[in-house]
């Protein structure tokens, strides 16, 4: 009982609050993030202590831990985000009905959406506007951008493999493959780092092509790209092993089937300069000198 | 009303010819489809190169996309389809219910439920050829039958169809329930692979996870073919299949235990293909009749053919990208059942 109280408390709180300081132009103090990447790139400006609430599913930066959790894409809680005050708050183009909400109390939305590389750039300038740190966003996009470029430039003139980048599989079999398609960051991604998706005319962002588009198409490089720590050798081996079935296809007969384990190549936001650096070192390694051979830094 | 049971009383020799006339019909239906599909797909493939000996395995892509992108998905189709089509004759016979389908005894459900755990936990156990997910989803579907049995069964009693129902009916939704959850607590990609996965897909790739159904599969079929006779009896009736003698108990208890294995099986090798199991032997009724005797065979040979025959749709349509076969099989199904269904009546 008194914990619902204290919630309706908090509710009325909040729109007191929000009717107090009227939304629009403000530098806004009191964030909630339910996208991790754009948790991500506040952190990445300098806007983390602004930060209030993230969702279920962040934990990068490492200081997002302690922060309380709100939910995520399906499950939002629209009390506990209520209760945290926030005058901004970070949903998903596609939480429409969330967003309305938010709205009629007088808080602050940004919807954000999947898409390519330059729609990160512009996410990162957005978020780190409306957190008032405008110029720490315009230095984020400037590093970010000469990070890409730097891997574009080590790679230029460089012969492009043609690369199926693999964003999703059964565990132990060659079912339910996801690859990535000729539109958004992962596509962006590859281009930057000197590989031609295999995929690229097919204007979605994942496909599932069958084995035989994959034996077809004959990739000459095969990135699977997997979120979480890179697993024990024999299993490693394992889950290598299955792209054996495709014997014809040049990726396996030449033993370029890479699999990167890694929360950063998978997230649209301020890593994405080490991710494409991790991809040309697969896909160029002679473009890389043997003496930093150890990967980029973290 | 019945004209299979009147069947029986009248001469074997007859129903015997027209039994062999009607099956082998279907049979070259299964065999021509299942010959024609391979050599079908989104890309031409020269045969005499895909069976050419000297070029080595590693080489030669047609006998790359011939022996591993389509034989073994041909081969998948034609089981799942004959085994879900033969289990949904078993089923509405068992329940005496023209709705009743492979899935509506949770099976499906119980296998769903083991496949998205899976996923969402990227659990990486396997044994032999089984990958995680066609094991997980076995697990879950001989799980929901011993639910199912265990409930439905007296000792020394004839099941009790209403009891069998209404536990399927709920243990269906409890897992679903199940699900919800399970889909609840996993992220994004995760729901969206899950849903994938109930729209069914047949690219398995290799002979080996065709190989290990067959343990299942083949003592399936094994009772099918003692069934039909006995099931004439029993869509009449328990009461009076049991004064003409047929121990009741007994068919139940074998109608059951084939047609979860078969369903089981299917499950977990392509996913819960929905269609198959109810319009293919309602298709078959139409066009041969009621007795079991046919129905049963000639459905599961028809079965093989309609499903191999959605899947060539379901690969070639929209090539490079696939539709779901599950999709396929509903979309194809359902227009043709309904025109059958009207010129019939």
């Amino acid at each position: 009982m008194a914990a619902r109280q204290k919630k309706l408390i908090a509710i009325v709180a909040a729109l007191c609050a929000s009717l107090a300081w009227p939304a629009s132009g403000q530098t806004a103090r009191r964030i909630v993030s339910l996208v991790p990447n754009v948790t991500e790139m506040l952190f990445a400006v300098g806007a983390g202590p602004q930060v209030v609430g993230v969702s279920t599913y962040d934990d990068f930066p490492p200081e997002t831990k302690a922060l309380p959790r709100v939910g995520a894409l399906l499950d939002p809680d629209t009390e506990r985000i209520f209760s945290l005050r926030p005058d901004l708050v970070i949903v998903y183009g596609s939480q429409g009905e969330l967003e309305s909400q938010f709205a009629r109390a007088g808080i602050r939305v940004y919807a954000y959406r999947h898409a390519g590389v330059g729609n990160v750039m512009q996410t990162i300038r957005d978020v780190a506007r409306l957190a008032g740190r405008t110029a720490d966003g315009d230095r984020v996009v400037r590093e970010l951008t000469s990070q890409l470029d730097a891997v574009r430039m080590r790679v230029r003139g460089r012969p492009r493999p043609r690369t199926m980048l693999v964003i999703g599989r059964d565990a132990g079999a060659l079912r339910g493959v996801y690859v990535s398609g000729g539109v958004g960051f992962l596509h962006d991604l590859l281009d930057v780092a000197g590989g031609d998706d295999l995929f690229a005319d097919i204007t979605r962002e994942s496909v599932q092509p069958s084995s035989e588009t994959m034996i077809v198409r004959a990739p000459e490089v095969i990135i699977e790209l997997r979120p979480g720590d890179q697993p024990a050798a024999a299993a490693l081996q394992r889950e290598r092993g299955v792209w054996n079935l495709l014997a014809s296809v040049p990726a396996v007969r030449n033993n370029r089937v890479h699999l990167l384990y890694g929360d950063y190549l998978l997230s649209a936001g301020p890593r994405l300069g080490r991710a494409a650096e991790t991809l040309a070192r697969v896909l160029h390694p002679d473009a890389f000198p043997v003496a930093d051979a150890a990967g980029p830094r973290r | 009303m019945m004209p299979g049971v009147a069947a029986t009383r009248g001469g074997e020799g007859a129903v015997h010819l027209r039994l062999a006339t009607i099956v082998a019909g279907y049979g070259a239906l299964a065999l021509a489809t299942c010959l024609l599909a391979p050599l079908v797909g989104s890309t031409h493939i020269s045969l005499a190169r895909a069976f050419d000996r000297s070029i080595p395995f590693a080489d030669n892509v047609d006998a790359q996309i011939f022996f591993v992108a389509r034989m073994p998905r041909v081969l998948t189709g034609a089981l799942v389809g004959a085994a879900l089509a033969a289990a949904g004759v078993v089923m509405q016979a068992l329940l005496r219910n023209p709705l009743a389908t492979p899935f509506t005894l949770g099976v499906s459900t119980g296998a769903a439920l083991g496949a998205i755990l899976v996923i969402t936990f990227s659990a990486t156990v396997s044994v032999g050829v089984f990958s995680p997910v066609p094991l997980a989803s076995l697990g879950g579907a001989l799980v929901a039958s011993a639910i199912v049995y265990a409930l439905a069964t007296r000792p020394g009693r004839a099941m009790s169809t209403m009891v069998l129902l209404l536990a399927g009916v709920t243990l269906n939704a409890f897992f679903s329930a199940l699900i919800l959850f399970v889909q609840f607590l996993a992220d994004f990609t995760q729901t969206y692979r899950t849903v994938r996965w109930l729209m069914g897909d047949l690219d398995v790739g290799t002979f080996g996870p065709i190989v290990a159904s067959l343990p299942l599969v083949l003592p399936a079929f094994a009772m099918f073919a003692v069934l039909p006779r006995s099931l004439n009896l029993l869509s009449v009736g328990a009461d009076s299949a049991s004064t003409r003698g047929v121990d009741v108990g007994r068919t139940q208890r074998l109608a059951f235990l084939s047609a979860s294995l078969a369903t089981g099986a299917a499950v977990s090798l392509a996913g819960p293909i929905g269609f198959v199991g109810i319009v293919v032997p309602h298709l078959v009724r139409l066009m041969v009749g009621v007795d079991h005797r046919v129905v049963l065979p000639a459905s599961a040979l028809f079965g093989a053919a309609f499903l191999v025959g959605c899947d060539l749709v379901a690969r070639t349509v929209l090539a490079p990208v696939e539709v779901p076969v599950g999709v396929v099989t509903a979309m194809l199904g359902g227009p043709f059942f309904l025109w059958l269904l009207v010129r019939k009546s």
